[in-house]
């Protein structure tokens, strides 16, 4: 039988991240391609309750240690490598999440053993593996075969969907030994929340978002427009919010939120993975962009390849029209 | 205190991208090269900790087509000295250029040991390998990523944020010694004029360093293409008046007008 599946299980304050179950589901459909185990491997402190919830796979090994409370790419990389080293898997999904982005290069370097990233799909080929992965923020896609094994795995979010990664069965679950590190030159001392009082975008039926292509400040107020005359409000992608455009709490993305409007806006957001993984599950996608390659007509529900500058001043015209 | 950059050209994506005769790689013919942007927020970020405490600042990339244009404009930001590593193909992937780069910099005189070491906590090519662990990792150096916020306290001690999802940022402490995977900086990339990029071009120099690839390729691309999907958007077409009325046509029949 070969060597393990592993899901590097991701828990953040206290709870286990949907995308494990996703990471679980596409792991049961490798381990059984191949006629091997599934093996998820959970760090945490007080986790025991955690492990049990991860039933698809055969076996849940959790190291309960206060070292791991926190996920801290440099502590967990080690324990894990130790017990990979140990153990022997051949293949480790990592989440591509930010909780988990340190652990998708540090593990493989540690090991000394092949990264595939950005990875949507693996299927069994053979004796070994194939991944579909997007790249060069999502404008292609390729098919890549790692040469050897083991293999770490970085897995975008929504490879699978969650709920074929959960079971009601209880796994088997063994507490390992993964050595805590006493020292290893980073120490998280505590968290900074989100600064209160501005829009919670979360909770918004409409988002007006716009990206890069709004081109400036200046022209925000045409978005503000838009979202007050349906009855919304205005998030971004990553890079209007770098550009101070627009404050942290209404990014939308992998930093940011995860939105789920009946309605989402996109104006000139290119459609990046990051910033697709946090409104890939409106309801309703409409966007706007010059490019008809970009990517974020791949998750839209209508396109417009125009210039959202000439666009939306005509769109908000017909609105008010529509509304009188 | 003594910061080293370490800088790679990736594709620009707002360009048509183009896939070579072999099916599995870049067409090169009318490939553009740019800065990996988050590269370019870690080098802002040196900047201003050398404006704050005094020191230098070193920057390292791999040969790349446009690289020079790059590296010049970095001295007339306000680096010390710009590097190359040569002999590496195009096209090489993540992992390797960036071993080859990790290794090449105990040739660079006067270079090592740093303080800090900065670079951009991802970019859009790296499909077998991330550059700041893997140089971290060969140097047996602490590794922090999507890091938005850095600066060094007396007695050689690091701080930084770390971005986790819900705009929750983690504060740390580092040991240096550092690797620090740059998500943004404090501010946006300084703008330097023309003139100051030319008079660099005249003035300063680009020292180059022979990197020896390590060869093997632990990850073969065996096909390249455009993304396929299920289910693409359907595309409004027409004038910009009655695109319009289309859309306004597709949210009243879902109660949203």
């Amino acid at each position: 039988m070969p060597g393990a599946v592993w899901v590097i299980a991701e828990q953040w304050r206290g709870g286990l991240s949907e995308v494990t179950y996703e990471l679980l589901a596409l792991g049961r459909q490798i381990a059984d391609d191949r006629g091997a185990a599934l093996e998820a491997v959970l760090l945490g402190s007080g986790v025991v309750g955690l492990a049990e919830s991860l039933g698809l796979a055969d076996r849940v090994l959790y190291a309960d240690s206060p070292a791991f409370a926190e996920p801290v790419g440099e502590v967990g990389s080690r324990a894990l490598a130790a017990l990979a080293t140990e153990r022997k898997p051949t293949v480790v999904l990592v989440p591509i999440t930010n909780v988990s982005w340190d652990l998708v290069g540090l593990l493989p370097a540690r090991l000394g053993v092949p990264l595939v990233n950005f990875c949507m799909d693996v299927a069994a080929v053979g004796d070994g593996l194939e991944a579909r992965c997007l790249v060069f923020g999502g404008k292609m896609e390729v098919r890549a075969v790692p040469e050897s094994e083991p293999v770490v795995i970085g897995v975008l979010p929504g490879a699978r969907r969650a709920d074929a990664g959960r079971s009601t069965k209880r796994p088997e679950v063994e507490p390992v030994a993964a050595p805590a590190p006493e020292t290893c030159g980073v120490r998280l001392l505590g968290y900074e929340e989100p600064e209160a009082g501005d829009i919670d975008i979360t909770q918004q039926e409409v988002l007006v978002s716009v990206g890069r292509g709004l081109q400036g400040q200046a022209n925000l107020d045409l978005a503000e427009e838009l979202a007050e005359l349906l009855g919304g409000a205005v998030s971004a992608s990553r890079p209007a919010v770098d550009m101070g455009w627009l404050p942290m709490t209404r990014q939308v993305g992998k930093s940011g939120m995860l939105v789920k409007p009946k309605l989402y806006i996109a104006l000139g957001i290119s459609g990046a993975p990051e910033h697709v993984e946090g409104m890939k599950d409106a309801a309703l996608i409409v966007a706007v962009n010059t490019d008809p390659g970009a990517p974020i007509f791949n998750v839209a529900h209508y396109g417009v390849a125009e210039d959202l500058l000439e666009f939306v001043p005509v769109l908000i015209d017909k609105v008010k029209e529509h509304k009188s | 205190m003594k910061t080293l950059v370490l800088l790679k050209m990736v594709p620009d994506v707002v360009e048509e991208l183009e896939v070579a005769g072999d099916g599995a790689s870049l067409s090169r013919d009318f490939l553009r090269l740019i800065i990996n942007e988050r590269d370019e927020n870690a080098l802002e970020q040196a900047l201003i900790l050398k404006e704050r405490h005094q020191g230098t600042v070193t920057v390292v990339a791999p040969d790349a087509p446009e690289v020079d244009d790059v590296l010049y404009t970095a001295l007339a930001r306000g680096a010390d000295r710009v590097v190359k590593v040569t002999g590496l193909e195009e096209g090489v992937g993540s992992a390797e250029a960036t071993v080859t780069v990790a290794a090449a910099l105990s040739s660079v005189a006067g270079l090592l040991p740093v303080d800090l070491i900065l670079t951009g906590c991802q970019a859009i090519d790296d499909l077998d390998g991330l550059v700041g662990p893997l140089v971290a990792h060969q140097l047996g150096l602490p590794y922090v990523g999507i890091v938005t916020g850095l600066d060094v306290h007396p007695g050689g001690m690091g701080r930084c944020l770390r971005e986790y999802p819900g705009g929750v940022r983690g504060s740390f402490e580092l040991d240096l010694p550092a690797v620090v995977g740059i998500q943004g900086a404090e501010k946006p990339p300084r703008y330097v004029p023309i003139a100051k990029v030319r008079a660099a071009m005249t003035s300063g120099t680009i020292e180059t360093v022979a990197g020896s690839p390590p060869g093997a390729l632990p990850l073969r691309v065996v096909e390249m293409k455009k993304p396929e999907v299920a289910e693409r958007a359907e595309m409004i077409a027409g004038g910009l008046d009655d695109i319009a009325s289309r859309v306004c046509e597709i949210l009243a029949g879902r109660g949203l007008l």
